[in-house]
């Protein structure tokens, strides 16, 4: 029995690893547990994101909405996007502190390298997935409530 | 005009209608009607069926909106297709357009004819079904071909030549495996086939004739199914390379039509599958007296489908477990594998019947 006889009856004898592939999708079939999405609209009131999802970007803000954004512009300058200006001002004290976070949501892409940059953790993806809008303007939005602190 | 077979329908028209053409009328219209509504009744339960079992496959769920678990969807589909306009693109030959999904519908409405549903559902039993069967099946590949050259588009022309080339080559196996069986049974009547498989489990076809009544099984699973131009072989209608193949053109009831006769062929072959392999309307007994006269007592038409849409859920997960083979390896597969093992097949039936060792 030559060579390209043996590729012919190897050949035959590995199609039987279909049964294998045959068994996953069996597999899969019959377990509903498995089943991955979600029934959006439906089951709106229960939906809980995971939390690795990332959303629109927000300011991290404790009880008293204060931030704490150092207006470094480290995140205004690692957005691929240009969709952050950090714009500063001055405190009484004369010391440079953030001003107004300006966020365009219709040009970021949710890549996360702003909160990924910052060095003090002040923002962050939040788990907000219902966007869309009708109006463009609405897509401009200030994050911070406060002004920053030094 | 006298029935075959036992038929309390007929009869019942034949003793209360007068005239006997008159009674004649309303029991082929009858027949008409009773193979009309198989067809389009398990056409729209496939179509909701492969979206299930695809979903389920795939982690998903599948239609669930409308109606109980999307119930109702195949209804809205239906009504969907329909509403929509049917016309022809610049260019296409009309006559032939047009009439390419009718040609192609032909094939499964007469197959189905044959098929015997029950002890005496069926409409016609045809002493040479089996040739009949394989003739009949011809105006399938006839209308792709028709759908794919009228459509005067390149990638409807290059699907509908493919899948000629696929479907002609793997006929030659088909048949074989329809041929070996009739081998066995002694007779190309369905009816016959069947009556033949009488008794337990162990009488059906695929299990009486020690380990190549399987092989055979196997071997007509992968032949049909490239018969019937489904995945693991739709490469007539690979969307991703021939934009849907021969029916890229149609649209509204034409395209309705392609995807009609596609559901009611995968029916017919799987009652095919039954007849020849599982004792078509035969009970599956096991051989133990009581459990043996329960099931008797369910009717032979419950049987059948019951089997027949087993048949079409192992069609189905076949069809989401395997990838799309080349042409190239479709036709190697055919030529080089199916064919030599379907007159080896042929050859050691002859043996097996000819020293006894059919079970008997
Ligand atoms: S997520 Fe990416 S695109 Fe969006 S603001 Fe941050 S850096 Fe820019
Ligand atoms: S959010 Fe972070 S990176 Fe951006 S300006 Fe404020 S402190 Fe700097």
């Amino acid at each position: 029995m030559d060579h390209s006889m043996k590729q012919y009856f190897k050949r035959i004898i590995q199609s039987f690893s279909f049964l294998k592939g045959f068994s996953v999708t069996v597999k899969y079939f019959f377990q509903p547990k498995r089943i991955v999405t979600e029934q959006y609209p439906e089951n709106k009131a229960t939906l809980k994101m995971y939390p690795r999802f990332r959303g629109r970007l927000e300011m991290v803000e404790d009880e008293n909405g204060e931030n704490r954004c150092t207006a470094c512009g480290m995140c205004e300058k690692s957005c691929p996007n240009g969709s952050i200006n950090v714009l500063p001002t001055k405190n009484i004290a004369g010391k440079k502190v953030l001003g107004k976070y300006i966020y365009r949501l219709d040009t970021c892409t949710q890549c996360g390298f702003c909160v990924e940059t910052c060095p003090f953790g002040a923002i962050r993806m939040n788990q907000d997935f219902e966007l869309a809008d009708f109006d463009r303007s609405h897509f401009e939005l200030k994050l911070n409530q406060k002004e920053g602190r030094a | 005009m006298t029935p075959s077979i036992p038929n309390p329908i007929g009869d019942f028209i034949r003793a209360n209608v007068p005239i006997p053409e008159l009674a004649y009328l309303i029991n082929v219209i009858l027949c008409i009607c009773a193979i009309c509504a198989v067809a389009f009744g398990s056409a729209m339960v496939l179509v909701y069926m492969e979206r299930k079992v695809c979903a389920h496959v795939q982690c998903r769920l599948g239609p669930m909106r409308l109606g109980f678990h999307g119930t109702i969807q195949i209804v809205a589909d239906t009504i969907k297709l329909m509403l929509k306009e049917v016309y022809a693109t610049k260019g296409v030959d009309k006559l032939l357009f047009f009439m390419a999904p009718m040609v192609l519908l032909t094939a499964p409405f007469m197959s189905l004819t044959m098929i015997p549903f029950g002890p005496n559902l069926q409409v016609a039993e045809v002493p040479v079904a089996v040739p009949l069967i394989i003739a009949v099946n011809g105006f399938g590949i006839l209308g792709i071909l028709l759908g794919g050259w009228a459509s005067n588009n390149k990638y409807s022309l290059l699907g509908s030549l493919r899948s000629g080339a696929q479907m002609i080559s793997y006929e030659i196996s088909y048949c074989l495996i329809l041929l070996f069986i009739v081998m066995l049974a002694g007779s190309a009547s369905f009816r016959d086939i069947t009556m033949s498989q009488q008794g337990t489990i162990i009488d059906w076809w695929i299990f009486k004739a020690p380990v190549i009544g399987v092989i055979a099984f196997i071997m007509f699973l992968i032949s049909s199914t490239a018969e019937l131009n489904r995945a693991p072989f739709d490469i007539a209608e690979a969307e991703q390379e021939l934009t849907g193949g021969y029916h890229t053109e149609y649209n509204g009831m034409g395209f309705a039509m392609f995807y009609l006769a596609e559901y009611i062929n995968l029916v017919t072959t799987s009652s095919l599958a039954t007849v020849f392999f599982f004792g078509g309307f035969l009970p599956p007994c096991i051989g133990i007296a009581a459990v043996d006269h329960i099931l008797n007592f369910v009717p032979g038409v419950i049987w059948f489908f019951v089997k027949v849409f087993v048949m079409i859920w192992v069609y189905m997960m076949i069809r989401w477990t395997l990838v799309r083979p080349r042409v190239d390896q479709l036709m190697s597969l055919e030529w080089k594998f199916l064919l030599p093992m379907n007159l080896i097949l042929l050859v050691l039936g002859a043996v097996f019947i000819s020293f006894g060792w059919i079970i008997q």
